[in-house]
C-alpha cells in the first residue's frame, strides 16, 4: 500500500519569553487502508502533531510530504487548497454551521471545490449521509441533532471531496458509550473498506485497541 | 463561489434579526434625511437664486467706468516720473454716451436681451405729501422681455404706456400711502424743477415694501425730457437664455463698450458665498448621520466576526482561502448598505411628499406659501453612493480581522 502521508523530524514550538516545545522531532508514515490511532496523556503534544500533519500549523522544524509532495514551501492558500481536496478533519467538538441543514454543512466542502455540479452536488451529500444512517435527518439543523447524529454528520463533511486522509481528533470524546462506538466503528470502515488513510488523536483505550497500528506521545515526543 | 458566500452572509446578518434591522435602520434613515434635507436646502437655496435671477437684471450696464481712465500725460511718459495733482473732469450730460450703438452691439450677441432706461429721482406732491420717488423711464414694449415686473402687476400692463406717453406705473404702496386710485393723475416734480402731471395707468405689487413704495415706471422720453438728459440712458438692462453666463458675457461686454457692466453674480457676491458655507454646513451635518450609521454597522459585523470564530476556523479548516472570509463579512456590510439605500430612498422620497405638502403662513404676509424642494438625481446618487461606501468600508475591518484567524488558536481552545 502507498505512502499517503510522511514526516521527517517534525518540530512545533511557540515562541516567546516562555518558549514551549509542543512536537519535537517526530518521524511516520501513514500507508492507504491504514487506521492509525495517536494515544497519550492530556498536553502530550498529540493533537498538534494532528494539526502539523492536518496542514493547520507549520512545523517550525522537519519535513512533511502528502502523497509524496513536500509541503513546506506552500502559501496559505495553496494549503487550504490541499485541506480542502486531500484532507478531511473530524473535531472532538462537531463543528457544523449552525446556520446550515446537515445537508448544507455537507454540501460545503463541495461547493468551494466547485468539482461537481450543483445537482451531483445535492445527491452526494444525500447519499453520505444515507451511508451514515442520517437519509432522515438531512434537513435538519444542528440544534435538532444529537450529538452522535451531530458528529455523524461532521464525518459525512469530512468525506465529501472524496479525501484520501481523514483526521480526527478526539472524534468520540463528547459521545456517549453507544455513539462513540458507532462512530468508532464508521472511522474503522473508512480505513479498512474504504482504503483510506485514518489517523486518529484519542485517549479511550478501547478505541485505540481497534486501530491497526498504536502511536504513543508523551511530551511531544513518540514513545515506544 | 461567490453565491456560496453571500448565502453565509445572509444566514448570519439573519441569525442575529434584531441587531441587523437596528443597524438597518440607522442607514435607512441616515439616507432619508439626507435626501429629506438636501432637497430642503437645495430647493432653498434654488428658490433663492431664482428670485435674486429673476427680479435683477442678469447684466447692468451703468454709465460709469470701473476705472478712472488714464491721464494722456501719463500714457504718453509710461516710465517717466509724472504727477498731476486735482484732476478736475470735464463737465458733460450724465449717461452712457452712444447708447443706441451699444444696443446695436448688444442685439448681435446670442441668446440675450436688452433694454435701455434712463433712472432720476423725483417728488410726488398729492394732498400735501410729499413722497420722494425713483422714476424710471423704460421701453415699455422691451421691459417685459428684461424684466419680471409684468408678473407682479394687479392693475393694468406695462404695455398701456405704449397707448399712453404720459401714463404712469406705480406701486402697491405709494397708491396706498397718497390714498390713490387708478386712473387718477399725479404731479411729479423732477430735480431739474420741471414738473409733469401722469394718469396712474397701473399698480403692481412685489412684496418689498421700499420697492413699491419709491418704483415708479414711465415711458423713457418723458423722463428724458422732466430730466434734461435728451437721448440719453444711465442703463441698459440685460437678461440671458442662461443666467448662469452673466459672469462671462458681462465680462465680455464691459471689454468691448469700456462701461460698468455688473453681472448679478458680481453683484450678489457675499450671498453666493453664503449659500456655499450654508451647503458645506448641510452635507457635513447630513454626512455626519451616515457615518453613525456606519458605526452601527462595524458593530454589527464586528459582533458577529466575534460570535462566528468557530464558523470562521472550521470554514478554514475545511480549505476556504483568507479572501473567501473577508469576502463573507464585507458582503454582510454591502447587503446592509444595499438593503439600506433600497429601504431609504423610498422612505426619502416619503418624507420629501410630506415635506412638499406642508403650507404655511409667513407673519405679515397673506398668501401660505410651502417649502421650496428641489429633486435632482445626484443627491439620490450621493445619498446612495456615500451609504453604500460607509458601509462597505465599515464591514472591511472586522472583515479583515476575520479573515486573519488562525483556525489552529480556535479549535485547540474549543476541544
Amino acid at each position: 500500500m502507498a505512502i499517503v502521508l510522511r514526516s521527517e523530524h517534525l518540530t512545533r514550538k511557540l515562541a516567546g519569553d516562555v518558549p514551549v516545545t509542543l512536537v519535537e522531532d517526530i518521524s511516520l508514515e501513514v500507508r492507504e487502508g491504514e487506521f492509525l490511532a495517536i494515544i497519550g496523556p492530556s498536553g502530550s503534544g498529540k493533537s498538534s502533531l494532528l494539526y502539523l500533519l492536518g496542514l493547520l500549523d507549520r512545523p517550525t522544524e522537519g519535513r512533511l510530504w502528502l502523497n509524496e509532495v513536500e509541503t513546506s514551501g506552500y502559501g496559505e492558500d495553496e494549503l487550504a487548497d490541499i485541506r480542502l481536496a486531500h484532507l478531511g478533519f473530524v473535531f472532538q467538538a462537531h463543528f457544523l454551521l449552525p446556520e446550515f441543514q446537515a445537508l448544507e454543512n455537507v454540501m460545503l466542502p463541495m461547493q468551494r471545490l466547485r468539482r461537481l455540479s450543483p445537482g451531483e452536488t445535492e445527491a452526494r451529500a444525500q447519499k453520505l449521509l444515507a451511508d451514515l444512517g442520517l437519509a432522515e435527518q438531512a434537513r435538519k439543523y444542528p440544534h435538532q441533532m444529537s450529538g452522535g447524529q451531530s458528529q455523524r454528520v461532521a464525518i459525512a463533511r469530512a468525506l465529501a471531496n472524496d479525501p484520501k486522509i481523514i483526521l480526527a481528533d478526539e472524534p468520540t470524546g463528547n459521545l456517549d458509550t453507544k455513539s462513540s462506538g458507532v462512530v468508532q466503528q464508521i472511522l474503522k470502515n473508512l480505513a479498512h473498506t474504504q482504503g483510506r488513510a485514518v489517523i486518529a488523536v484519542t485517549h479511550d483505550p478501547g478505541f485505540a485497541a481497534l486501530a491497526d497500528r498504536t502511536l504513543k506521545v508523551v511530551d511531544g515526543r513518540l514513545s515506544a | 463561489m461567490m453565491p456560496l458566500l453571500v448565502s453565509i452572509a445572509i444566514k448570519h446578518l439573519l441569525a442575529r434579526k434584531r441587531q441587523s434591522v437596528v443597524s438597518l435602520m440607522g442607514v435607512v434613515l441616515g439616507v432619508a434625511f439626507f435626501l429629506a434635507i438636501s432637497t430642503m436646502m437645495l430647493g432653498s437655496e434654488a428658490d433663492f437664486i431664482r428670485r435674486l435671477v429673476d427680479n435683477t437684471p442678469h447684466i447692468i450696464i451703468s454709465d460709469e467706468y470701473r476705472n478712472p481712465h488714464p491721464q494722456p500725460v501719463e500714457t504718453a511718459f509710461p516710465t517717466g516720473a509724472v504727477e498731476i495733482r486735482s484732476v478736475k473732469p470735464e463737465t458733460e450730460t450724465r449717461g452712457i454716451r452712444g447708447f443706441n450703438r451699444i444696443l446695436d452691439y448688444l442685439c448681435g450677441l446670442p441668446d440675450l436681451k436688452a433694454s435701455p432706461a434712463l433712472a432720476g429721482q423725483a417728488v410726488v406732491s398729492f394732498a400735501g405729501k410729499d413722497v420722494a420717488i425713483s422714476l424710471s423711464g423704460v421701453l415699455p414694449a422691451e421691459l417685459a422681455s428684461v424684466s419680471t415686473i409684468q408678473s407682479y402687476m394687479t392693475d393694468g400692463a406695462i404695455t398701456d404706456l405704449i397707448a399712453n406717453p404720459d401714463g404712469i406705473i406705480v406701486g402697491s404702496e405709494l397708491m396706498r400711502v397718497l390714498s390713490l386710485h387708478l386712473g387718477e393723475n399725479i404731479t411729479v416734480a423732477a430735480s431739474t424743477g420741471q414738473i409733469h402731471t401722469f394718469k396712474i395707468l397701473g399698480v403692481f405689487h412685489t412684496g418689498r415694501a421700499s420697492y413699491d413704495e419709491s418704483q415708479t415706471f414711465v415711458a423713457l422720453k418723458r423722463v428724458q425730457s422732466l430730466l434734461g438728459r435728451s437721448n440719453r440712458v444711465n442703463s441698459i438692462i440685460i437678461k440671458l437664455a442662461d443666467p448662469y453666463a452673466a459672469r462671462d458675457m458681462a465680462a465680455r461686454i464691459e471689454a468691448h463698450i469700456g462701461y460698468k457692466a455688473l453681472s448679478w453674480q458680481e453683484a450678489s457676491e457675499d450671498i453666493m458665498s453664503t449659500l456655499m458655507i450654508r451647503n458645506i454646513i448641510m452635507y457635513s451635518v447630513v454626512s455626519a448621520v451616515l457615518i453613525v450609521a456606519a458605526f452601527g454597522i462595524y458593530n454589527i459585523i464586528s459582533t458577529v466576526v466575534m460570535e462566528k470564530q468557530r464558523d470562521i476556523a472550521i470554514l478554514k479548516s475545511i480549505g476556504f482561502h483568507a479572501v473567501d472570509i473577508e469576502w463573507i463579512f464585507v458582503t454582510q456590510g454591502v447587503l446592509l448598505g444595499l438593503v439600506g439605500c433600497a429601504t431609504g430612498l423610498p422612505l426619502g422620497i416619503v418624507l420629501m411628499l410630506i415635506l412638499e405638502s406642508f403650507k404655511f403662513r409667513v407673519p405679515g404676509s397673506s398668501d401660505p406659501i410651502s417649502l421650496p424642494l428641489d429633486w435632482g438625481w445626484y443627491q439620490f446618487a450621493i445619498a446612495a453612493l456615500f451609504a453604500f461606501l460607509a458601509a462597505t468600508l465599515a464591514a472591511l475591518l472586522p472583515a479583515r480581522k476575520a479573515a486573519h484567524v488562525q483556525p489552529v488558536d480556535i479549535i485547540r481552545g474549543a476541544s
